[in-house]
């Protein structure tokens, strides 16, 4: 076994613990602290079929966002619809035989990592031109959009120039998967490729990417304009109710 | 710096989003509380002397009182949906005024004492200590955000910095920097009842004075009574209503309407302030101390129904806030919804044909909405989402002949807020109120120019005061500003059959 295969081996264990730990710790953390007032933005859904039809539209169509800004939805919406079809196209390194889907997404696939490089450097674009979102973007932000970019980019090179094994990488992935370690090839742009992927899941809990798990506890989102109707009291504001009668 | 001198904006016609200007308002700063305005409130007389552990302190139980504030400061891409949404960014181009940024003003202190990132990466996430500067910059801009909530219709994860800016302004009550204005009304309040801290003999004498007044004018006897107990309904109203102009207008027309639907009701001296500065502070002890006053009320008088009066942050509170805050309300008449607002009150007795309207007595005007923004995007009236656009709009139209809308990106739920909301109605912050109405007198002057407007009907206290301020100032009569139920009540036939 190279030194390589460990390295990455226990690399990819490393990062992928450390997002699901800490992922499952913010949303712990959201779960757990009350909403103590009722809080949706309205006109809101007044049930709650209403409000998973209304997280339904915030998460696949990204409405708000196409109320707000029409450039920020086209290039974000491009970069999230396109990533979501590229990683349903690399389950085919985690499943054998293939799933069903990875097998649908093979042949757009490709097109949709151009969608998703092509969305990224809009969202850039942006960052750097508009003058407001100059002065909001901490270099973080800026080092997020390049890191998706690199990631994308090195992908698409794999695929179109400086290919790779990829028999042996599926081979490593799913001995990673059944702790049955199996030689990485040491191709240059494999390695930048997956060492993006695992800074990627190594920060997802502690940036922004926490918009992803956010967006479902958002109270403005999430909650059922129903406050006439139902009593809603959070656990500490319900001890207030006992000494709250008004100084006469 | 309040009396600094300032220019007027032009109007353009046109709505434009103005380039950076930093630093534009950073003179704009309210008058700070005095020891005497904190204190009944249970606040610090003063600047607290361990104030930096203090407020790192209390941001800390914050975050675990309140889900919104870790899943907005969390969630926020910087993807800048919000940036030309504010109407203090409209109209003074300075960039703190731009949601994300006035919600970064916290989160980068946030960053900087919660997260990890920000504990040993501040540079790279944009992470800063808590220092003099900081405090500073939330007193101005924290003071420069009317908690209207229009960022919070276009931000992909809905965060609204209305949420940031009640804790920040919670925070800073709490180190002893308060405002003297918010702070100043609701010790009245819990003092009096009211926000003019006006005692029950001088409100009797006003509501005698009123009767009188209607009964010269009209020729019949309306009552307008206070603290009768064994009414069917308990009138909340703001107290503007009992003086300002147009306000008192509004409140002649609700008197009228109960008068000619026959229906039974009070106004409370112990409970006659519909608005509720508790939530401009952010503070939820004294918003519930507040509203009690009004379950009180309500169950001293013995009354059925409680009907709100035309306020719009007070109807956030109590169509929101109040089942939380002071309710159940189950000693009260289950048929109708608690608390209801005057606009549904009006609205059910059109539609049972209860209400004889003559449109032409409205003749003489051209009239428009102003969705008022805590209405719009904070409450909800009727049985639908939307009602609240809906309701106001067909009591208006069932009223005058002649009503238009403004332009689309200006009303519903895409209202701006009139400039003086959210505890920013103060003399002391005249030129954030100028300027924050812009938007809201561009699309005015656009329906005064192409449709002959000749006045603008709002149901929310704040808005009438704040536009009969403004509107001078862009070269608009400040009697343009109308309550929706003075409408109502001149149009309204009384002693007709029903």
């Amino acid at each position: 076994m190279s030194f390589l295969t460990v390295f990455y081996a226990l690399l990819f264990y490393a990062a992928t613990a450390l997002m699901v730990v800490g992922l499952a710790v913010k949303i712990r953390q959201y779960a757990r602290t009350p909403a103590p007032f009722k809080i949706p933005t309205t006109p809101g859904p007044i049930t709650r079929g209403g409000v998973v039809a209304r997280l339904f539209r915030e998460v696949v169509l990204f409405e708000s966002l196409f109320k707000g800004s029409k450039w920020s939805w086209l290039f974000g919406w491009l970069f999230h619809f396109g990533m979501l079809v590229v990683l349903v196209r690399h389950l085919r390194y985690f499943t054998e035989p293939i799933w069903f889907v990875a097998l649908l997404a093979q042949d757009i696939g490709v097109y949709l990592g151009m969608a998703m490089l092509a969305g990224l450097i809009g969202l850039l674009g942006r960052r750097l031109l508009v003058d407001r979102l100059r002065y909001i973007s901490a270099p973080s932000d800026y080092l997020m959009l390049l890191l998706l970019i690199a990631i994308a980019g090195t992908g698409l090179l794999m695929k179109y120039i400086t290919h790779t094994d990829i028999v042996a990488v599926k081979a490593f992935f799913l001995g990673l998967m059944r702790a049955d370690w199996q030689p990485l090839p040491a191709d240059a742009m494999l390695l930048v490729h997956l060492t993006l992927v695992v800074v990627l899941m190594a920060v997802f809990p502690f940036s922004k990417l926490l918009h992803a798990p956010g967006i479902f506890f958002s109270p403005t989102r999430n909650q059922i304009d129903n406050p006439r109707e139902r009593r809603h009291v959070a656990p500490w504001a319900s001890k207030l109710d006992a000494t709250r009668a008004p100084s006469k | 710096m309040a009396k600094a001198e300032f220019d007027t904006p032009q109007l353009k016609g046109i709505p434009v989003i103005p380039h950076l200007q930093p630093g534009a308002m950073a003179h704009s700063r309210p008058f700070v509380a005095k020891a005497e305005h904190q204190e009944p409130l249970g606040f610090p007389g003063e600047l607290v002397d361990d104030w930096k552990t203090k407020a790192i302190d209390k941001m800390g139980e914050l975050l675990t009182k309140y889900r919104a504030l870790p899943v907005f400061l969390d969630a926020c891409v910087k993807c800048g949906a919000c940036t030309d949404k504010c109407h203090y960014y409209l109209g003074t181009a300075d960039p703190k005024n731009m949601p994300v940024a006035r919600q970064d003003l916290l989160r980068k202190v946030y960053r900087r004492y919660f997260t990890f990132a920000g504990k040993h990466f501040p540079k790279l996430v944009g992470a800063v200590e808590l220092s003099e500067e900081v405090i500073e910059d939330w007193y101005r801009y924290y003071h420069q955000c009317s908690e209207c909530r229009r960022c919070s219709v276009y931000c992909p994860y809905g965060i609204d910095t209305a949420e940031i800016t009640m804790a920040g302004r919670e925070i800073l009550a709490h180190i002893g920097i308060g405002q003297k204005y918010s702070n100043e009304i609701i010790g009245k309040v819990h003092k009096i009842g009211n926000n003019l801290g006006l005692p029950r003999p001088a409100l009797e004498d006003t509501l005698e004075g009123l009767e009188e007044e209607v009964e010269e004018d009209l020729g019949v006897k309306i009552r307008y009574p206070v603290d009768e107990k064994g009414a069917d309904v308990l009138l909340v109203t703001p107290s503007a209503d009992f003086f300002a102009e147009p306000h008192v207008d509004g409140l002649i027309g609700y008197g009228k309407v109960f008068h000619q639907a026959g229906i039974s009701w009070t106004l409370s001296s112990y409970a006659s302030e519909a608005a509720n500065f508790g939530i401009f502070i952010g503070n939820y002890e004294n918003m519930q101390k507040v509203a009690m006053r009004i379950r009180q009320a309500a169950l001293d008088l013995g009354v059925k129904r409680i009907v709100v009066g035309e306020c719009g942050h007070a109807w956030r509170v109590a169509y929101s806030f109040w089942n939380t805050l002071i309710g159940p309300f189950d000693f009260l008449d289950p048929k109708y919804p608690v608390p209801q607002h005057v606009c549904e009150f009006t609205y059910d007795l059109l539609q049972k044909g209860a209400l004889k309207l003559d449109k032409a007595a409205n003749d003489d005007k051209v009239v428009t909405f102003h969705d008022s923004c805590n209405v719009s995007r904070g409450s909800r009236m009727g049985d639908f989402p939307g009602g609240q656009f809906v309701i106001p709009r067909e009591i208006i139209k069932a009223s005058c002949n002649h009503y238009v809308d403004m332009a689309a990106e200006t009303i519903h739920e895409n209202t701006f807020c009139c400039g003086g909301g959210g505890g920013l109605l103060t003399d002391d912050l005249t030129e954030l109120r100028v300027k924050g109405a812009v938007p809201r007198m561009e699309a005015l002057k656009r329906v005064i120019d192409e449709d002959g407007v000749t006045h603008m009907a709002a149901i929310c206290a704040i808005c009438k005061s704040q536009f009969t301020k403004v509107l001078p100032f862009f070269g608009m009569g400040m009697d343009m500003i109308i309550s929706v139920h003075q409408l109502v009540g001149d149009a309204l036939v009384l002693g007709a059959e029903h």
